[in-house]
């Protein structure tokens, strides 16, 4: 079982709190009938999957809450960082020690 | 029988006779013993029959690595568990064991004849005979499998024990507690770290207790470890645990233990849990669990005597048993010779050492020829002999690197070992890496994942002064990595019998190699051919190899084998090891009862049961119950003598007749306020509520951002700011966190709050045309006429004097209202009503009933009509759109291509030809059903029931293009028959002029 930090609550927290939510910063168009079709189906549908860093979302769902954003190596399934939502991504070299 | 006990030697207490039964025969071992080491000490070597080949097996090892004395042991009703290994299981009073894979007896197998048929199951066998014709399947290949397939025989009671589980926290814990573990605990325990000390075993000390001779500071190994552990005892920040199998490895130094606490009891307490599974965070883990000895691979390496030398120095000592008087010993390491001069002195005769090696340290071969013990190097052995007791063992020159002439030795016992392999089972959970190293021919640790430190043998360091000296640096580094300043302790010793040797493939034969039973997987019965056959036949991975022959898949997850696997796999391939790689290890270390990771959740506490204030009146008037979701909910209430289709259509007419009562406070519940509320709402569900005025409710649909129908349910408005919201019972916490997503991280800038109030409420039904009769008495405040109080109004008042949130809606199609009242009060309002409601004849009614009624008036039940891929079209629900709305969720998903393309299901209603037929949920649906198998399904029957209101069956369906099938007969094929049914377009089978509602 995973330790999760929460930003919100600053605890860092057994996973059995909280709940995943897919992947991070696919906003809601503002206004989805400007969208094409292909458009609209690449925002329900299609996301990144990767093997490596994923931005993610999770909820503390059996504590505060709130939905946050976290980076997470999916190989090695450790989280790299959390932040609150609608924080910029992190630096990704930066979080993995690659920063000079 | 001849006693292979030595009086006064080993940890055993000879002055408590232990008295136990094997296949039912008495048998006497000693207070210390396990089974194998009181079996053993009977001169019983026979312990087990082989998983395939049936071939009388004897016990290997002294350790959880046991692959074939695998015994079914029982203590009283509820209480027997398969495959208990005998090496593990302490010896108790009363201790019943019985045999496995063996029929009608261990010593006689009819099983057997599979090892004659050994061509028959070599490599790949399972896969082969899969692809063959299928007549030779049934008759052949499938009788003789379930004759084979198994280990042991599945418990078939209720288990009568109790586990128990607990969570822990500890600076540092420590895994394996033989010198370099208790080295580290000394170093982390006296640094003040808090410590956890576990080991498998029934008693702690590891390879200390096999090696007596050895001095540590001064002392004896068994008087320093005496004084250890008692140092360690006397740490209030030291636990040390024992019958503690830490199991699996997990993320961020989560280590899961598995304690066993009553098995060894003659007689457990009452209520004692058997097992206790602990879920350890440590801030670093000491892993110290040292290595597995390896057999050697030769030709009847299986038969019953053969055993692993260090497993006959550990019944030596530990235990004061010789496994044999006239041992020979074979091995491609010095550590075998220690236990041939160990059984010498302690009054045995072995026969001969056999070493593979060329040349060996001279100290050795002096010291066997002063013990009269006869030595052959640089040879070869290449089979053995004796029915369920070796009897012999072949040995052969080598001449130019090849078997020359074999010489056969008389022997009681055969003492195998093929060196040692680190055991890095939990550090290979964790990701960590393993190296080659190609001087020590093993794998070590490599990359590290977690804050982990490995110690001792299982880094490849050999002998007690190397692990004591490893573990105590472990142990410090440890406990300075979790805040407290260590040193690590320093320790003199001597008499160590430090040693090497060589890593081998299966030993050189002058046989024919293709015939040599050479065993690598004991409990899977592979042999060296089956992975050069692996090879051949083109499995080139080792993960390939490895389920191809299915070695190391048993219970034992190849401890002993897949070294000796991988040194094979990777001669036959022409490649390094390191280049070939090892198979993955995974949890649990050991196999680990169901039990243990069940816990407490079982029976009554296998999961939480959600009940309703009034759900104690229900129960005290006989309704029988119904679990949805985690509710369990009245299901129907019958009456003495009814069955429950009786029960179900007298509360169908009750409640349309006069007046029925029903709980309804498991409906979720959402408070919606704020003063962006009916923007937020706007946008959420489907219908518009900017006009909806306070007092009044609407239907609310909910859908997926992709355009599917989610959830349901009426939704009133109580204030311009504040909506009363109400979703299916199943989905609240959905619709909730659906909710506050997108409030959170969509709209952050809305301002509203949600907030659950399922349970806040008690919500009472009463449905039928005396509803306002009986209830208006109760509302002095609210006239509750038709004009007044119309059909989907709602209003806070008071009712019976409790305030209440009333609704009048109807699930029933009739007169109805539902009645909130702060959950506390739900039971005094529901007595009170049902008490007045007497002179209405009012009928108390269940699930079944409300769903028969709402499936009369054509109301869906989402998740039962729905299944997560009808549209609002789909279900018929259109009207629910607020077609002017400029968004709200899941509406640009509407238009999509394929949401409006012909082909989709929808739902229709379905009347069966015959009116007495009530069809099955969940029924296919065919055009015709004298076509071809396999059938173009049109779609499924969703709900379907007798209908008292209408004498006939009804029943719902979602049909492909269903709607344009109005009139047609479908057919539903049964087993006993296929069906016809016609499709009604409308679902709504009762008062489709909605008279009755709106009475
Ligand atoms: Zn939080």
């Amino acid at each position: 079982m995973l330790l999760i930090h929460c930003p919100y609550c600053d605890e860092t927290l057994p996973e059995l709190e909280f709940a995943y939510a897919g992947e991070a910063h696919i906003a809601r168009p503002a206004d989805p009938s400007k969208l094409s079709d292909e458009e609209w189906r690449d925002f329900l549908f299609i996301r990144t999957n990767p093997k490596g860093v994923h931005f993610e979302r999770w909820r503390h769902i059996n504590g505060c809450g709130r939905f946050f954003n976290a980076v997470r190596e999916t190989v090695g399934d450790k989280f790299l960082s959390t932040y609150e939502a609608g924080e910029p991504r992190p630096d990704v070299a930066t979080l993995t020690g690659e920063a000079k | 029988m001849t006693s292979y006990r030595l009086p006064n030697r080993g940890r055993v207490d000879h002055a408590r006779p232990v008295k136990f039964t094997v296949d039912g025969k008495s048998y006497q071992g000693l207070a210390g013993d396990t089974l194998a080491s009181a079996l053993l000490a009977n001169g019983v070597h026979l312990m087990g029959r082989s998983f395939k080949y049936h071939r009388p097996r004897g016990v290997v090892s002294a350790g959880s690595d046991e692959p074939n004395a695998l015994f079914g042991t029982r203590r009283g009703p509820g209480r027997f568990e398969p495959n208990t290994r005998a090496t593990l299981q302490e010896l108790r009073a009363g201790l019943e064991a019985t045999s496995q894979n063996r029929w009608p007896s261990l010593a006689f197998d009819m099983g057997a004849i599979n090892d004659n048929l050994g061509s028959l199951f070599s490599a790949g066998f399972y896969y082969k005979t899969f692809m063959w014709p299928r007549a030779f399947w049934d008759r052949v290949y499938e009788p003789v499998i379930r004759n084979a397939a198994g280990l042991g025989v599945s418990p078939t009671e209720h288990d009568a024990d109790t586990y128990a589980s607990r969570f822990a926290h500890t600076d540092v814990l420590i895994v394996g507690s033989g010198p370099a573990g208790l080295a580290a605990a000394l170093a982390a325990g006296r640094a003040g770290a808090s410590v956890m000390l576990v080991d498998e075993n029934a008693e702690p000390g590891g390879t200390l207790l096999s090696e007596p001779s050895v001095v540590i500071d001064g002392k004896p190994a068994w008087d320093w470890l005496a004084q250890a552990l008692a140092e360690l005892a006397g740490l209030p920040n030291v636990t040390v645990m024992t019958r503690t199998t830490a199991i699996g490895y997990y993320h961020q130094n989560l280590v899961g233990l598995c304690q066993r606490l009553t098995d060894h009891l003659d007689t457990p307490p009452e209520g004692a849990p058997r097992e206790r599974m602990w879920k350890v965070r440590a801030k670093e883990v000491v892993l110290a669990q040292g290595a597995l000895e390896k057999p050697l691979v030769f030709d009847g390496n299986d038969r019953p005597g053969v055993i692993l030398a260090g497993a006959a120095q550990t019944y030596l000592h530990r235990y004061g048993v010789k496994v044999g008087d006239r041992p020979a010993i074979v091995t491609a390491h010095d550590s075998a010779w220690y236990a041939a001069f160990d059984l010498a002195e302690a009054g045995a005769k072995p026969a001969v050492i056999v070493d593979v090696r060329a040349s060996v340290d001279p100290a050795l071969t002096d010291r066997a020829r002063a013990l009269g013990i006869e030595t052959l190097t640089g040879r070869t052995v290449t089979g053995t002999s004796g029915r369920l007791r070796v009897k012999s063992l072949r040995v052969n020159r080598m001449e130019n690197g090849k078997a020359g002439a074999p010489r056969d030795v008389a022997c009681d016992a055969v003492l195998m070992c093929g060196g040692w392999t680190p055991c890095l089972h939990l550090f290979s959970h964790t990701q960590g890496k393993l190296a080659w190293n190609e001087a020590a021919q093993c794998y070590l640790p490599g990359t590290k994942t977690e804050a982990v430190q490995i110690a001792g043998a299982g880094r490849g360091l050999w002998g007690i002064a190397a692990a004591l000296e490893d573990g105590a640096k472990a142990g410090a580094l440890a406990a300075k990595d979790a805040g407290s300043e260590a040193e690590a302790p320093a320790f003199t010793v001597s008499a160590d019998r430090i040693g090497s040797g060589v890593t081998l493939r299966e030993l050189p034969t002058d046989r024919d190699p293709g015939k040599a039973k050479a065993f690598i997987d004991f409990q899977n019965d592979v042999t060296a051919k089956d992975i050069r056959l692996a090879v051949r036949e083109g499995m080139r991975s080792i993960e390939h190899v490895k389920r191809y022959t299915t070695n190391g898949m048993a219970t034992d997850q190849g401890k002993m084998s897949n070294v000796n696997g991988l040194m094979i796999a990777a001669d036959a391939l022409g490649k390094a090891p390191p280049q070939v790689g090892l198979t993955t290890f995974r949890p649990p270390y050991s196999p680990t009862t169901f039990g243990a990771f069940a816990g407490y959740h079982k029976d009554a506490t296998f999961e939480v049961t959600r009940k309703t204030p009034i759900d104690p009146w229900a129960e005290a008037n006989g309704a029988v119950f119904e679990p949805v979701a985690l509710w369990r909910r009245a299901w129907y209430f019958p009456k003495p003598g009814e069955d429950m289709h009786a029960a179900v259509s007298r509360e169908c007419r009750g409640a349309r007749a006069s007046v029925g009562i029903f709980d309804a406070s498991t409906l979720g519940k959402i408070e919606v306020v704020g003063p962006d509320a009916v923007t937020f709402m706007e946008r959420m569900y489907t219908n518009p509520w900017a006009k909806l005025g306070v007092g009044r409710c609407r239907y609310g649909l909910l859908l997926g951002e992709d355009g599917f129908i989610r959830d349901d349910g009426v939704i009133g408005r109580l204030a311009e700011d504040r909506f009363h919201v109400t979703t299916t019972t199943g989905g609240a916490a959905r619709v909730l966190n659906m909710m506050e997503d997108y409030l959170q991280t969509e709209w952050p800038d809305l301002q509203v709050w949600l907030t659950s109030t399922t349970e806040q409420w008690a919500t009472i039904a009463l449905q039928g045309p005396n509803a306002r009769l009986l209830l208006a008495p109760f509302v002095p405040d609210v006239d509750l006429s038709a004009e007044a109080f119309p059909h989907m109004a709602v209003i806070e008042t008071t009712v019976a004097g409790f305030p209440a949130r009333l609704f009048r809606v109807s699930f029933t199609g009739e007169l109805g209202f539902e009645i909130n009242v702060p959950a506390r009060h739900g039971r005094a309002l529901w007595e009170t009503l049902f008490e007045a409601g007497k002179a209405y004849d009012i009928t108390p009614y269940g699930t079944e009933a409300m769903h028969v009624m709402r499936a009369e008036k054509g109301y869906i039940i989402v998740g039962q009509d729905t299944d997560g891929t009808l549209t609002p079209d789909d279900a018929n629900l259109n009207w629910a759109i607020g077609k002017a709305k400029p968004d709200f969720v899941g509406k640009r998903s509407l238009t999509r291509p394929d949401m409006v393309a012909k082909g989709r299901k929808q739902l229709v209603g379905l009347l069966t030809d015959d009116p007495k037929v009530v069809l099955e949920e969940g029924a296919q649906i065919v055009a015709d059903p004298s076509q071809p198998r396999p059938m173009t399904m049109l779609g499924h029957v969703t709900s379907s029931y007798w209908s008292d209101a209408l004498g006939r069956s009804i029943a719902m369906a979602v049909v492909v293009d269903g709607r344009d099938r109005d009139g047609e007969t479908l057919h539903v094929p049964m087993p006993d028959g296929s069906i016809p049914a016609k499709v009604v377009k409308g679902t709504v089978f009762l008062d489709p002029e909605n008279s009755r509602l709106s009475a």
